[in-house]
């Protein structure tokens, strides 16, 4: 039943060569590391790519085997290749200054380890910024027991979000001018516009608080301008997989861009989400679904119709789109939906939505200052929703006339003063404790009219919704298929709040960035309770290498594990890691230009069996 | 600092043009060149035309760059330079938005007194406005604020007003200036960005203005108080 296809078949599916596949449990691939030609039919430049190709093949491991995979660097620079959520030695996981050295230009190295897991993974260059240039392929692992589900055939389809410029220009540009690719930004037409539809001082008034931040609501994707591609081609190449009707189709999801998340509709398909991270799920059918940078999501969908389907994948700043298409036959070609509107971040993505103040900790808000807001004109204030504020320290915004407050547009919250908040200094805007939101019931919220997603702000603007009104997955809605680990309290937890200076286009974690940084220490045994606070207003995939992230979305032994959390603005998400694999390991956002901008750490793991304990470790500085 | 300047160091050394051999999360060189005005300033007379430019190129890191800030007015007729000052320009962030520069200005022609010492802010204001703060220290100092604003038409057609007010503190009969005389400069340049930010032409006007005591003086010399200048040019980056 289970037939094989390689993405695009042919070249690059004869192109991995396996040496041997000789003694059961044990295979031999080799990959080399090219410069290769990018054509999006946009644009076209040179890239990296692997055996000729960006992306590279599909490696098909199988659970139980030993692999041993020959790395031939044929660039001119240093390269490396990480096995994107595979559980591994330490010393094979592929990132350069903490597992090795990485692989000189001519040298061949050798990566040799076993296979403990199955599903859809991937693999990318570590160094640099080679994987935006194109430096990354696909894993496929097949379990050794039956799947709890069936399908017909499979498609990997991999989002990449191609640049025409280098990485490396791409962040010298950033660093230089932070808006440099930001295209999106509020214009002087815009403001004529919104000042005919809300008036001219609420809008001068928006205006002026977004400046007094020195921030753009519009700023969701940092770096536009790339052409988003599914398995390396565009719209207008439109990659086709094959299908019978009336077929299962097992589509694995691999989100390889630099810096894009999309969403993924195939209209007309209800998609079953069957595997998040290479993990299986407990089975959860959406119309919709949200795929953060790095993560991967298997679905299942049934085309019943003797027809063309789009897998339509919007970037979520709506800068941009791809269409492929699933087909009886080639050469069909499916209606590419229209983009739909750019989406406007507010005050809940600063951390800031006073509708969430009940699960907001107040203590650590003293870097707001409500003292100017007594003078402020409340009427404009419309939009923020403090029937939820109950419980909450209200004694010091004594004064204020919320009488005025009806409605739920958050852009009109000017004449508060956010100068205190501008830039670097948030450490003290800690975002919303979702812990403590289980039980609120947000629906009064004015202009709210579906359920919110705990993992997002409430009132954020980046709030998705399926775009033919039917179910969007959540986080909330994944739930491990059987828990890989025992449920057990943490021995203790460690904060990471996500922090950065937006103009200087500095990422840092606790507000210092990697190169000044001492590591993450963790002892073997433990079970650590990661607290990520946004503090910033981007969106960040923090990915933890060699130990898999239990995300805490309040299923209990139920909550799903993952390699790739995505922690949205204004929002507290927590992780659990079983401290399982000894060694040193990265740990970062894995939005390329933010893991470049210092949004990384070091962890290092203490104890554990001694043959592939760490060596003693230097702390950089 | 020491370990920071040693890191700029380091970095400078590897050269701007060598690819980057380090992880994702090492530091990367920030460099570049970035031209603001690169143009011909026109009067209704020909004999009085000017080409200026106004722009500088760095190297450095998060924490310290270094940058060489050029302009300058070039009389196209008689094809004399007028005024050029080339500052060598050490940057360090104090605050979240402000940069602290400290550095050194020589003053072309060469003659008395053309080198000052440096010292002042870079940065971006609240609302969005890039401010440049400088005191030039010598034996006849002045002081300089520099205002610039982008206002997005669209996302590439850009209106870029500007004002630069320089303060003599001293007389400075070479510079035809005198203490507490300013100078200002306020333009106005409509860009359109025609390939990334690279490249943007743009036309304007460009009005500058002498007050007080150096009003007088080149007043006395027969010479006119101010200047309306129409402009085009080309703002780079690169």
């Amino acid at each position: 039943m289970l037939r094989l296809s390689l993405l695009n078949a042919g070249v690059v599916g004869l192109s991995l060569l396996v040496l041997s596949s000789g003694a059961a449990g044990a295979a031999e691939y080799s990959l080399s590391v090219d410069r290769v030609k990018i054509d999006t039919g946009d644009f076209t430049r040179t890239g990296i790519g692997y055996n000729g190709n960006t992306p590279g093949p599909v490696l098909r491991f199988k659970e139980g085997e030993d692999v041993t995979i020959n790395v031939t660097n044929n660039l001119d620079e240093s390269t490396s290749i990480h096995w994107h959520g595979l559980i591994l030695p330490y010393q094979q996981d592929g990132v350069p200054g903490i597992s090795y050295d990485g692989i000189d230009p001519g040298e061949t190295f050798t990566y040799r380890f076993p296979i403990v897991q199955s599903g859809t993974y991937w693999f990318h260059s570590h160094t640099g910024f080679q994987e935006p240039d194109g430096a990354y392929g696909s894993i496929i692992i097949e379990p050794k027991k039956r799947e709890p589900f069936r399908y017909d055939r499979e498609y990997v389809v991999q989002l990449t979000d191609a640049h025409p410029h280098s990485g490396s220009r791409i962040m010298r540009n950033l660093k230089r001018s932070a808006d440099y690719y930001n295209r999106k930004q509020e214009t002087i037409l815009d403001f004529i516009a919104e000042a005919k539809e809300k008036g001219l001082g609420a809008t001068i008034d928006d205006r002026m608080m977004w400046g007094d931040m020195r921030m753009m609501p519009r700023d969701i994707e940092d770096v536009q301008g790339f052409t988003p591609l599914i398995n390396g081609k565009s719209s207008s190449q439109n990659w086709t997989g094959i299908f019978k009707p009336g077929e299962r189709v097992r589509l694995r999801f691999i989100n390889s861009s630099a810096m894009t998340y999309f969403d993924i509709r195939i209209p007309g398909l209800k998609m079953t989400v069957v595997q998040a991270d290479g993990n299986n799920v407990q089975p959860i059918t959406v119309d919709e679904f949200r795929i953060g940078v790095a993560e991967t999501y298997d679905v299942i969908v049934k085309a019943d119709e003797d027809k063309a389907y789009a897998v339509f994948a919007e970037s979520m700043g709506r800068t941009a789109s791809v269409r492929a298409t699933l087909a009886p036959t080639e050469g069909m070609v499916a209606e590419e939906p229209d983009l739909r509107e750019v989406p406007r971040l507010t005050m809940a993505d600063m951390g800031m939505d006073h509708g969430n103040m009940a699960g907001m900790d107040h203590g650590k808000m003293s870097g707001m200052d409500h003292g100017n807001m007594a003078g402020a004109d409340q009427s404009k204030m419309a939009g923020m929703d403090h029937s939820n504020m109950a419980g909450a320290d209200q004694s010091k915004m004594a004064g204020m006339d919320h009488s005025n407050m009806a409605g739920a547009d958050q852009s009109k919250m000017a004449g508060m003063d956010h100068s205190n908040m501008a830039g670097a200094d948030q450490s003290k805007m800690a975002g919303m404790d979702h812990s403590k939101m289980a039980g609120m019931d947000h629906s009064n919220m004015a202009g709210e009219a579906k359920k919110d997603d705990a993992f997002y702000a409430s009132g954020s603007g980046l709030v998705p919704s399926a775009a033919d009104g039917g179910k969007f997955l959540s986080y909330s809605d994944l739930k491990a298929q059987k828990p890989l680990y025992e449920d057990r309290e943490a021995t203790r937890e460690i904060e990471l709040r996500l922090t950065g200076n937006m103009e200087r286009y500095i990422w840092s974690i606790n507000g210092v960035k990697y190169e000044d940084a001492d590591p993450i220490v963790l002892q073997y045994g433990e079970r650590v309770r990661f607290k990520f606070v946004n503090e910033t207003m981007m969106t960040h995939p923090m990915h933890l290498h060699g130990m898999w992230s239990i995300l805490d979305n309040g299923n209990g032994k139920w909550d799903p594990i993952k390699h790739t959390v995505s922690v949205a603005p204004g929002t507290t998400v927590y992780t659990e890691t079983e401290v399982d694999a000894p060694g040193q390991w990265a740990f970062h956002c894995h939005l390329s230009y933010h893991a470049g901008g210092g949004m990384f750490r070091k962890v290092i793991v203490e104890g554990g069996p001694k043959s592939t304990s760490a060596k003693p470790s230097s702390v950089e500085g | 600092m020491k370990n920071q300047i040693s890191r700029f160091l380091i970095l400078c050394s590897v050269g701007a043009m060598v690819p980057s051999t380090v992880i994702a999360a090492e530091e990367q060189l920030i460099w570049g060149v970035q031209v603001e005005q690169f143009e011909n300033r026109f009067t209704g007379d020909a004999q009085s035309d000017v080409m200026a430019w106004d722009g500088d190129a760095l190297i450095g890191t998060d924490e310290l760059k270094f940058v060489v800030r050029s302009e300058g007015e070039f009389q196209t007729r008689s094809e004399r330079l007028e005024t050029m000052e080339t500052q060598l320009r050490l940057q360090k962030p104090i605050s979240t938005f402000f940069d602290a520069v400290a550095g050194v200005r020589f003053d072309t022609p060469d003659g008395r007194d053309r080198v000052h010492g440096v010292v002042g802010l870079h940065g971006l204001a609240p609302q969005w406005f890039e401010v440049d703060a400088d005191l030039f220290v010598s034996d006849r100092p002045s002081a300089r604020f520099e205002v610039e604003y982008e206002a997005l038409i669209t996302n590439y057609l850009i209106l870029t007003p500007s004002i630069e007010l320089d303060v003599p503190l001293r007389d400075n009969l070479d510079a035809e200036v005198k203490a507490w005389g300013p100078k200002m400069e306020v333009g106005a340049r409509l860009s359109y960005d025609l390939v990334d930010r690279s490249v943007a032409p743009y036309v304007g006007v460009h009005y500058e203005r002498v007050f007080g005591d150096t009003l007088d003086l080149r007043q006395e010399e027969g010479e006119e108080g101010d200047g309306l200048f129409f402009v085009a040019g080309l703002r780079l980056m690169f």
